[in-house]
């Protein structure tokens, strides 16, 4: 069947297999005859790093295993979705500790991207609450793999896309909350000075985020929403009725452009809205779940979401670079801008301290030129891109983009992942 | 809370209705034929709410056993309220006309192990008068068609056999639910193709649940495949025998 990732772009004929225990997970592993093959779940990273044309669908395994009420502690099967865990441990008080802009990703998609959220800046990655992980090996031999046992390993397959091994479970420590309710503190910022200098002086908040301004040039460049928010403690656990819209059909590409964009982000901008406000933990999350199929808006071609990090010291750098992205009038109207904290030792995670900024371009011709561009301009400034987002940087850039992508390779030997586990992404890497 | 006995627990469409029975708080025996997947299901659905969980591995063709991991799944939980048989095989129709062993084990298994399980089940029913029955058929059970006639003329068979069932248990109290889903993109649908009239599990699953509450009869799932399969039902043998479907 023809496959691809968020983005749509680009498209592969694939075989999936979807075993639903260990042992079938296995049986799979032995008969792929030398063939590579490479794990996927929900299919929410963006390019083609579920992408190959063997893929091993870990949906079916998705069963909760144990969960220590007292600790928070839940170990669930690999395939099992960040919906799924908040449906069933929020109305017993408990809340992920870190959640990327959708939940529906599987829990082993969320370790093998090392996903980030708003609160990266002072809780780090969702690795840094996985307790344990099982992974299978090309040999269907199964490790257990945490800090203390082979650490190694631990850090290659947190962040590693999926190339060490197949996930079978993990262990996770959830986030204790009173309430399912975000209280909400929205402030503008009228320039990218404006805003950077509000994420530091609000260092402190446990969620930060802005929306910002890619179309916008001239003084008004980089300007922003910032959007802090805490947990609240009153409002109860309970969810949101299940209630989504779904985009039926793929719009035409040309509804989006720079004028209509543009048009959007001005009234978003400009519009009234209360600068405090208690919000439901959905909203506040995943505006975009609510829309399924929302990636249909970019059109039949598809789009690619580009997501760069650049250091703390290299503001100027950032300046530049958004100035060329609304130079070229194509940023999209979903660009997010936010603050890093510390990074942490798994050999591909994404995040170091600064800023990243993440934005939608429409596939369409000259952009991979103007992405190439702008990859330089990262680079230069010691930044990296995403692996969960890309889908067309080379593999040079890859390797000044993570210097320990030789350890990383080390590993994967050394545990025989190399030739096993492979994606579309991995070979266009060259890892 | 209801003490429930799932039969083919971990078929997608068992398992999306265990977790509606587990959010509720009810008690469940699981009985599955892949034990190691079982024991995940069995360890879930307690995460889920379920007031307990247990299960035991089970194999539907052994008829023998049938009376007995009935009699532990009552003992286990002190007692039976309902039960939901929903283990099954999608028959591979161009096979079983090739094997006639193969067909009857299509049959035994979609059918005659189901009949032996409920003839235990009604008699413990009938003795305690009172008691929830809720078998999954299929549409594919209301005409026999040349492509899927022997996974058909199983669910067929259930389906009468259910009537029966019912119209015997009226006095005592006791529910009898025929559940008939049309198409349903499970792991075992999955190398068909799919289209617009496919269903989720789980809104077959709540389709079961809300069946069962009510003490419904005989229920289409999605509630639209009654007016398909009334005129599928309505076309004349003679014109049907030379229509391919």
């Amino acid at each position: 069947m023809r496959m691809h990732g968020w983005g749509r772009y680009p498209v592969v004929e694939a075989q999936s297999q979807a075993p639903a225990t260990e042992s079938q997970t296995a049986a799979v592993l032995a008969a792929r005859a030398g063939q590579p093959l490479i794990a996927r779940g929900m299919g929410r990273s963006y390019g083609d790093s579920a992408l190959a044309p063997q893929v091993l669908d870990c949906r079916p395994r998705h069963l909760l295993l144990d969960f220590d009420a007292a600790k928070g502690v839940l170990r669930c099967e690999a395939g099992a979705t960040l919906d799924d865990l908040i449906d069933v441990l929020l109305p017993q008080g408990w809340f992920l500790p870190v959640t990327p802009g959708t939940k529906f990703v599987t829990v082993g998609g969320a370790v093998a991207s090392d996903v980030h959220g708003k609160n990266h800046h002072v809780d780090g990655c969702f690795s840094s609450y996985v307790i344990e992980i099982e992974l299978m090996l090309a040999d269907g031999s199964v490790l257990r793999c945490s800090r203390r046992e082979h650490p190694e390993l631990f850090r290659a397959t947190c962040g590693g896309m999926g190339l060490t091994g197949i996930i079978l479970s993990v262990s996770l420590r959830m986030r204790r909350v009173t309430s399912a309710y975000i209280d909400q503190t929205t402030l503008r910022a009228g320039s990218l000075a404006e805003a950077l200098a509000l994420f530091e002086r609000h260092a402190g908040a446990t969620y930060s985020v802005a929306w910002i301004d890619c179309l916008a040039g001239g003084a008004k460049l980089g300007r922003s929403l910032l959007m802090l928010g805490e947990h609240a403690d009153a409002g109860g656990l309970a969810p949101l009725p299940k209630r989504s819209r779904t985009l039926p059909v793929d719009l035409p590409p040309q509804l989006l452009n720079r004028y209509s964009i543009g048009a959007f982000n001005a009234l978003y901008f400009n519009k009234p809205r209360e600068a405090r406000q208690r919000v439901h933990y959905e909203p506040y999350f995943y505006p975009l779940d609510g829309l399924l199929h929302w990636n249909r808006l970019y059109g039949k071609a598809g789009f690619v979401q580009y997501q760069f990090v650049v250091p703390r010291e290299a503001a100027a750098a950032l300046h530049a670079i958004i100035a060329r992205i609304a130079a070229s009038g194509r940023g999209s109207f979903l660009a997010v801008l936010k603050m890093f904290g510390p990074a942490n030792e798994n050999y591909l995670s994404f995040p170091m301290p600064g800023y990243t900024l993440a934005l939608d371009f429409k596939l369409e011709p000259g952009l991979f030129e103007l992405l190439d561009a702008l990859d330089a301009m990262v680079l230069d400034a010691g930044g990296r891109l995403y692996l969960a987002k890309d889908a067309r940087m080379s593999s040079a850039t890859f390797q000044r983009c993570y210097p320990q992508h030789t350890v990383f390779q080390q590993v994967r030997r050394e545990f025989g992942a190399l030739g096993a586990f492979a994606s579309c992404q991995s070979n266009r890497l060259g890892l | 809370m209801q003490k429930i006995l799932i039969i083919g627990a971990t078929s997608a469409i068992a398992e999306a209705a265990a977790r509606r029975f587990a959010q509720r708080g009810d008690a469940l025996y699981l009985l599955a034929r892949n034990g190691e997947r079982l024991d995940h299901l069995v360890r879930d659905l307690k995460i889920r709410g379920a007031a307990s969980t247990a299960g035991a591995q089970f194999d539907a063709n052994d008829f023998a056993r049938h009376a007995d991991v009935i009699e532990q799944a009552a003992a286990s939980m002190s007692g039976l309220d309902a039960v939901l048989i929903a283990h099954g095989t999608l028959s591979d129709q161009q096979a079983c006309q090739a094997d006639a062993a193969l067909a009857l084990r299509e049959i035994s298994t979609n059918a005659l192990s189901v009949v032996s399980l409920l003839t235990h089940l009604a008699n413990r029913f009938e003795a305690q008068r009172a008691g929830s029955i809720a078998v999954i058929g299929s549409v594919a059970g209301d005409r026999g068609r040349q492509s899927n006639y022997v996974y058909g003329s199983a669910k067929g068979m259930l389906s009468v056999f259910l009537q029966g069932l019912r119209n015997r248990l009226q006095k005592s109290g006791v529910k009898v639910l025929t559940i008939k889903p049309g198409f349903v993109d499970t792991p075992m649908t999955a190398a068909i193709k799919k289209g617009p009239l496919w269903a989720t599990p789980d809104q077959i699953a709540q389709a079961i649940v809300k069946g069962m509450d009510k003490g419904s009869d005989v229920i289409y799932a999605p509630w639209f495949w009654w007016g398909i399969m009334a005129i599928i039902r309505s076309i004349p043998e003679a014109v049907f025998k030379k229509l391919s479907l």
